[in-house]
């Protein structure tokens, strides 16, 4: 049974059907509440294949499983299959589509069919790119990518959404045809575009650099890195909440995805030459976004900014080219993908009822909405790394490895830590503690059952993967092991 | 060699000849029947295409006729996408009250002259093609004649068009002078490796009038004027089959004719093929009509087809071939949408007036944007496969700066295709269209299936085929 075609495409039949039920369904508002339940099942569905992947997968082989070929063109062809690194990335997205489904039940209430299909559509192209094997094809997912999320940001967006909407294009647009490039000159060099063929093949190191920087160029903007973070707050801002989480949850892990993918296995030697240059950029991106967070008066902007932030640390664990740095790097992706994605939903709660973002509008919240209080604090304590939380797992490993690969880099991304608890804490404060002193929330209602449900699996996962980190990293121990080996070995370490 | 198997070779070229003849005395007798002819001129060119697709290989009129792969391969391109114009445009010109019967006879015509231009083999073929099918094109501009613009489209590329003939003339006229001879294969003997200055002064001035017909920088101006000022169904048919035949003839001058002095050659079609995508996308991004917004986007992609040309390698001309055909269809069927547009009447023709289009006639907007991202280059839709042939194909030959400078363009050209897109999704909707017309909303739908899905299948045959035309050229 080809099951990651099947993951792939099922959230297609979800599409054809929401196609067809606005087509042909008559009534408008009644087919939208149909296809909202289409949508739900479909990816609920994608994500009981997923967990059956991941039950299925074995964790002691470190090579690609579950592998589907197929030839196409000009030496193309249809290969998919997944290693310890990918197939958590598979689950991250099966797992958090439902959830953003639930959340805009009902805050999205204009053209609601376009709005499943683009969301159902991402989740096909997402799941792609950790599946795909063959560089076009991965190229094909990649880009492809965009056009969903450009409409999810310009048409469900807020003010400023058609700027944002072009900004996320362009940027990431440039990034992505340099790769395009790099990939053409990789196919044309070595004859074959299949990736686990590509791992192995031995690039001189002066081509590695120029390879190394063609791929950097696309999942730096996509990851983002500073200097070229800054479509994401403006992205952020204006996609609705759901666009937030996929952005924040899984899109911003394809550079990650990336890196490890690529970068690491198939350049090792341009990738030892350019650390420093990584770890630079990392270290500013803590400190510096780190900062601006601070500053935010937003409280998706704030929150964009933190995600700025703890990728610095992905790309530097990544980098490190040690087994703890790629676990750690893996791990804050994972945790990431699930604690912001919660905090965007945080704001979204709030957002829903109030339709304002400002931080001073909030206060006190506590008093009206306890349950909310406590849902917010933990994910806010997981976002700052404390210890019981996904998020802890991840900074201490990432970290660990970081300090063997560069000290300083290291003692400058702890200062990262503080500087999260910081601005998270101001943000925490600002708006569940104090004085409710607008009069305006004197009527706020509390998280009702449905909130409650869509939170309740993010809580336990957060839990979970704080206290049983093991269960994770045993799954990806095994290939990421082997990616360390051959990349020592590559690099004569 | 006997005249009739000469004529073998030449039996599409035949058959649109006397079809085109008979049908026009058919008209000058019956001149209300336009539907017949009209009918009649379709299944002529379907007939042309199977004769072309089964004819036998060989060379005739002592070198002056070439069928071979790449003939067929184009030849097959041309005649359906010639056809297809027919029904497109001929309901159009009768709805707005030009009823005749010579729209699909010019179109068979200028399907003629375009067959020539395939499988030309000598400069006197090359400019009888070239003749023929530019000046039913002239006509085909101007066909509107209570439209002043369109006449004033009608007259410009005319007189822009006599001019780079003109240019070709002069060519040929040096080419012949200092090659003792009009064959193809006679003046690549005489070039040798490195063809001497006459011989380059001539093929420079070829080079400009072929520029001029598939309109490359710095050789577009007509472009943009003639896309706005032309009847939409014409512009549908002349940015799409011409542009694929000036190409080939493009690959049969200096593959056939100047094989040896590659290296002459290419920098000169690097620099039309760079000039084209900078102009292409920086023209582009101030443009507010589609329809010169389009001709710019043209200019762009006429200029990554030269690109591949300009690799001059057996595996650029494919690249060139395949892109040609699926540019053909995407300019087709985004012309074919425009057409099928129209408010209280009016043509709708600027970005502003798409606003909300994907809330009054969803399947034509989503059929523009697909063929807006295919345009862009974005996969899964056929541009990208285009384009990533052809960049591909320079990057084998070791063009790997025009290639970056290519794929930067094509980020430039993204912001223009993203403004259709704004409007169309994005924006408020501006007031309701009429009912689309049955017959330009069938070819929209159809070219839109086929720039994503059905490319993804029809590449698997589509490429062996013009890897099979690209070999009839002699390069390595």
């Amino acid at each position: 049974m080809p099951l990651l075609s099947l993951i792939t495409y099922a959230p297609l039949a979800g599409v054809v059907a929401i196609l067809a039920l606005k087509l042909f369904g008559g009534n408008e508002t009644k087919s939208a509440e149909t296809s909202k339940w289409v949508a739900l099942i479909a990816t609920l569905a994608t994500l009981a294949l997923s967990v059956l992947l991941v039950v299925q997968f074995d964790a002691k082989n470190p090579g690609f499983q579950f592998v589907e070929e197929a030839p196409w063109f000009m030496g193309l062809s249809y290969r998919m299959g997944v290693d310890g690194i990918s197939v958590l990335f598979v689950l991250l997205t099966a797992f958090l589509m439902p959830i953003c489904i639930a959340a805009s039940w009902r805050s999205i209430d204009k053209r609601v069919h376009e709005y499943l299909i683009a969301f159902l559509l991402l989740e096909t192209l997402v799941i792609g790119v950790f599946c795909a094997l063959d560089l076009v094809l991965f190229y094909i997912f990649f880009e492809f990518g965009l056009v969903p999320m450009f409409l999810i940001i310009g048409i469900w967006g807020g003010q400023r959404r058609v700027y944002a909407a072009f900004k996320f294009f362009l940027y990431t647009l440039l990034g992505s045809v340099l790769m395009l490039a790099a990939i053409l000159f990789m196919i044309g060099t070595s004859g074959t575009s299949s990736i686990p063929e590509l791992m192995t093949y031995p690039f001189s190191p002066q081509v590695q650099t120029w390879l190394w920087l063609a791929f950097f160029a696309s999942f730096a903007v996509k990851m983002p890195m500073w200097p070229v973070h800054t479509w994401l707050p403006d992205a952020h801002v204006e996609a609705p909440t759901a666009g937030s989480v996929i952005l924040a949850g899984i899109l911003l892990k394809m550079g990650g995805y990336g890196f490890l993918r690529f970068s690491l296995p198939m350049f090792p030697n341009a990738s030892d030459y350019f650390a420093p240059l990584v770890f630079v950029m990392s270290a500013v991106a803590v400190v510096y976004t780190s900062l601006i967070a601070f500053r935010q008066t937003d409280m998706k902007k704030l929150i964009a900014y933190s995600s700025v932030a703890h990728m610095g640390l992905v790309t530097m664990g990544i980098f490190s080219g040690n087994v703890e740095g790629e676990q750690g790097a893996i791990y804050q992706m994972l945790s990431h993908g699930v604690i912001s994605g919660a905090l965007f939903l945080c704001v979204g709660v709030v957002y829903d009822r109030m339709h304002t973002r400002e931080i001073k509008f909030y206060g006190g919240l506590v008093t009206r909405m306890p349950i909310y209080a406590a849902v917010f604090m933990l994910f806010t304590m997981g976002n700052v790394g404390l210890p019981g939380t996904s998020g802890f797992v991840g900074e201490i490993l990432s970290m660990t490895g970081v300090y063997q690969a560069s000290t300083w880099t290291a003692i400058v991304a702890a200062s990262g830590v503080i500087l999260s608890a910081v601005y998270m804490l101001t943000l925490y404060r600002g708006v569940v503690f104090g004085p409710m002193t607008n009069p305006k929330l004197a009527t706020i209602t509390d998280m009702d059952w449905r909130e409650i449900a869509i939170f309740a699996p993010l809580i336990l996962s957060t839990l979970y993967m704080g206290v049983q980190p093991n269960s994770v990293l045993n799954l990806t121990s095994a290939s990421v092991t082997q990616l360390v080996r051959v990349y020592q070995a590559a690099i004569g370490g | 060699m006997t005249i009739s198997t000469q004529l073998a070779y030449a039996y599409p070229e035949l058959i649109l000849a006397v079809g085109a003849l008979s049908l026009l005395v058919l008209g000058a007798f019956m001149p209300k029947q336009t539907g017949l002819v009209g009918g009649a001129s379709v299944l002529v060119l379907l007939a042309a295409a199977v004769a072309s697709a089964t004819q036998p290989f060989g060379v005739a009129f002592s070198g002056a006729l070439v069928a071979d792969a790449a003939a067929t391969f184009s030849k097959v391109a041309i005649y359906i996408a010639s056809a297809v114009a027919i029904p497109l445009g001929q309901p159009w010109f009768e709805r707005r009250g030009v009823k005749n019967f010579e729209f699909p006879i010019l179109i068979l015509l200028a399907a003629l002259g375009m067959g020539m231009m395939a499988s030309s083999g000598d400069l006197i073929s090359l400019y009888i093609g070239v003749e023929l099918h530019s000046l039913a094109l002239y006509v085909l501009a101007a066909m509107h004649r209570e439209n002043a613009k369109a006449s004033e489209a009608g007259l410009k590329y005319f007189v822009l068009g006599a001019l780079s003939s003109g240019l070709l003339l002069y060519g040929a006229s040096l080419i012949y002078g200092f090659a003792g001879s009009t064959v193809f294969s006679d003046i690549a003997v005489a070039a040798g490796s490195s063809a001497n200055a006459g011989l380059l002064f001539g093929l420079i001035f070829l080079i400009c009038g072929l520029a001029f017909k598939v309109s490359a920088a710095p050789f577009h101006m007509w472009t943009p004027d003639v896309y706005e000022g032309a009847p939409t169904p014409v512009v549908a048919f002349f940015a799409a089959a011409p542009k694929l035949a000036a190409m080939v003839l493009f690959a049969r001058v200096l593959a056939d004719g100047f094989a040896g002095a590659a290296g002459q050659w290419q920098q000169v079609l690097l620099a039309l093929a760079l000039i084209s995508i900078a102009v292409g996308a920086f023209a582009g991004l101030v443009q507010t009509n589609l329809k010169r917004l389009w001709a710019y986007s043209s200019i762009a992609n006429v200029g990554y087809a030269l690109l591949g040309l300009a690799s001059g390698t057996s595996e650029g001309v494919q690249a060139m071939l395949v892109f040609m055909v699926l540019y053909m269809i995407d300019v087709t069927g985004f012309f074919a949408c425009l057409a099928a547009l129209s408010r209280g009447g009016r043509s709708m023709e600027t970005i502003e007036d798409m606003a909300g289009l994907i809330k009054e006639r969803p399947g034509i907007a989503l059929a523009m944007t697909v063929f807006s991202l295919s345009a862009l280059g974005l996969p899964p839709f056929s541009g990208f496969f285009a384009k990533i042939f052809v960049f591909k194909a320079a990057l084998d030959a070791g063009l790997w700066g025009p290639a970056v400078i290519g794929l930067v363009g094509s980020v430039v050209a993204a912001f223009y295709y993203l403004r259709l897109i704004k409007a169309m999704w994005f924006d408020g909707s501006v007031g309701a269209t009429d009912k689309p017309p049955v017959e330009a909303k069938t070819i929209a739908i159809a070219t839109a299936l086929f720039a994503f899905p059905v490319v993804i299948v029809a590449l698997t045959w589509l490429n062996p085929l013009a890897e099979r035309a690209a070999h009839a050229f002699g390069l390595a």
